[in-house]
């Protein structure tokens, strides 16, 4: 029976980048399905009811919601088709996960403050980014990848704000390179791969939506 | 047969769910480990050097390694310790277990914890976000004796705030949270849950979690 699956996503959210880029890592066809987040479509509504959140998978009809939750979905069902993101020593794993947790907690938050406000509170902002990222260069150490020589579960976690970086750049006035030049290398090595450059979109399209995002909410 | 354990020693603080929870899984998993106490204002070194990044209980450490925050810590004490499962074998049942487990800990206890210490000001509003969020957890326990279905699993461990501390709590600070009349699915699992031999072994008793948190209480008013 042919695998059905379907991506309820949007295309500027990089929790829905996460899931695009582990499908296409895996080979796997699929339908993308855009949402629009400020009129969600019954269907999003059916199969998330709790969060009413994007990135929402359907496998057959089932949905998965929480992009990391589906990311090991992903790994887990096509566990048969490389590359294996999530390692498979359970130390490895635990520490995998840790790191993904971390992205989680950390960065989304304070990346948002940092183009939405401004004064005091963007640059506080701007300082705890910037330690954010430092702890993940230190983890990242003088590896290749976060999972060592090969892309995995925490690339494909952090690898989507990569896209965003731009954004918070410019509404923050500073550069990310000067305070993490390991961080930014890494970045430019993963968007070598194809899954990440075609799942990724153009910064700039980020940056002109999140200028109208600013004006229609009042936030310039 | 205790399971060889390697060595495994627990950082943690008695009074902390989120490290019960390891506490749980080990005992229900049947490992043997060492256990120490952390003075949170008195940070252990191990503590920080095992946990540089968060600095926080609990901490489990593995034959020297350790691993930080309770659900990333319950994986990994189910993939290295094979009895008792706490996830199933599906692939989809386990993302639908991740998923309650990472609900409660985003959303359902924050929203308990916020309506348990809410003064006056705030609290109609705090206890309608942790009403709602009961409401959510009755509907998926539904008539299963576990979240985890015939016997204990990960959602289960997760949510001892919810069958155990809540009790307590709302006693303490006069709320009616978690009642039979409102929640009756949600009391009988906790019933279910806090009756069972190893996780009433594993809790923290009772009248000694009660005199913490009442302590706590009074000093806050």
């Amino acid at each position: 029976m042919a695998d059905e699956v379907v991506l309820l996503d949007t295309w500027f959210s990089m929790f829905g980048m996460r899931v695009r880029i582990a499908l296409a890592e895996k080979g796997i066809k699929y339908e993308y399905k855009e949402e629009d987040l400020l009129n969600k479509s019954p269907l999003l509504l059916q199969m998330n009811p709790i969060y009413k959140c994007i990135p929402v998978l359907i496998h057959n009809g089932k949905p998965i919601c929480e992009s990391l939750i589906i990311v090991k979905y992903i790994d887990e069902v096509w566990k048969d088709k490389a590359p294996l993101l999530l390692p498979f020593d359970p130390y490895q794993r635990a520490q995998a996960r840790f790191w993904a947790d971390f992205i989680d907690q950390k960065v989304y938050d304070v990346g948002r403050t940092i183009w939405t406000s401004k004064g005091d509170e963007q640059e506080a902002a701007k300082k705890d980014f910037i330690e954010i990222l430092k702890k993940l260069e230190e983890a990242l150490g003088n590896n290749a990848y976060f999972g060592g020589d090969a892309f995995g579960f925490v690339d494909v976690a952090l690898i989507p704000f990569y896209s965003w970086f731009y954004t918070y750049e410019t509404f923050g006035n500073f550069k990310i390179e000067r305070e993490c030049p390991k961080l930014i290398a890494w970045a430019k090595r993963c968007i070598k791969r194809e899954s990440v450059s075609k799942s990724l979109p153009d910064e700039k399209k980020v940056y002109e939506s999140a200028l109208v995002y600013k004006k229609i909410f009042g936030l310039d | 047969m205790a399971a060889d354990a390697g060595q495994v020693k627990l950082l943690g603080k008695w009074p902390s769910p989120f490290s019960n929870r390891v506490v749980l899984a080990l005992k229900l998993k049947g490992v043997q480990y060492n256990y120490f106490e952390e003075d949170l204002s008195n940070k252990s070194e191990e503590l920080l050097k095992s946990n540089p990044v968060h600095k926080k209980v609990p901490v489990l450490i593995h034959n020297g390694k350790p691993i930080a925050e309770s659900l990333v810590i319950l994986e990994y004490i189910d993939e290295t310790w094979k009895s008792n499962p706490l996830l199933p074998d599906d692939p989809y049942q386990r993302a639908s277990a991740r998923f309650w487990a990472r609900y409660l800990d985003e959303k359902c206890l924050p929203a308990l914890w916020d309506a348990i210490w809410s003064d006056e000001n705030g609290r109609a509003k705090a206890v309608e976000e942790a009403i709602a969020n009961l409401k959510i957890l009755e509907n998926e326990i539904k008539d299963k004796r576990f979240f985890g279905g015939e016997s204990i699993g990960l959602v289960d461990i997760a949510a001892s705030f919810v069958g155990y501390w809540v009790g307590i709590l709302q006693e303490i600070q006069g709320l009616e949270l978690l009642t039979v009349e409102k929640f009756p699915k949600l009391v009988k699992w906790s019933e279910e849950f806090t009756s069972h031999p190893v996780i009433k072994e594993g809790l923290p008793p009772r009248d000694e979690l009660f005199a913490f948190f009442n302590a706590r209480a009074t000093a806050s008013k």
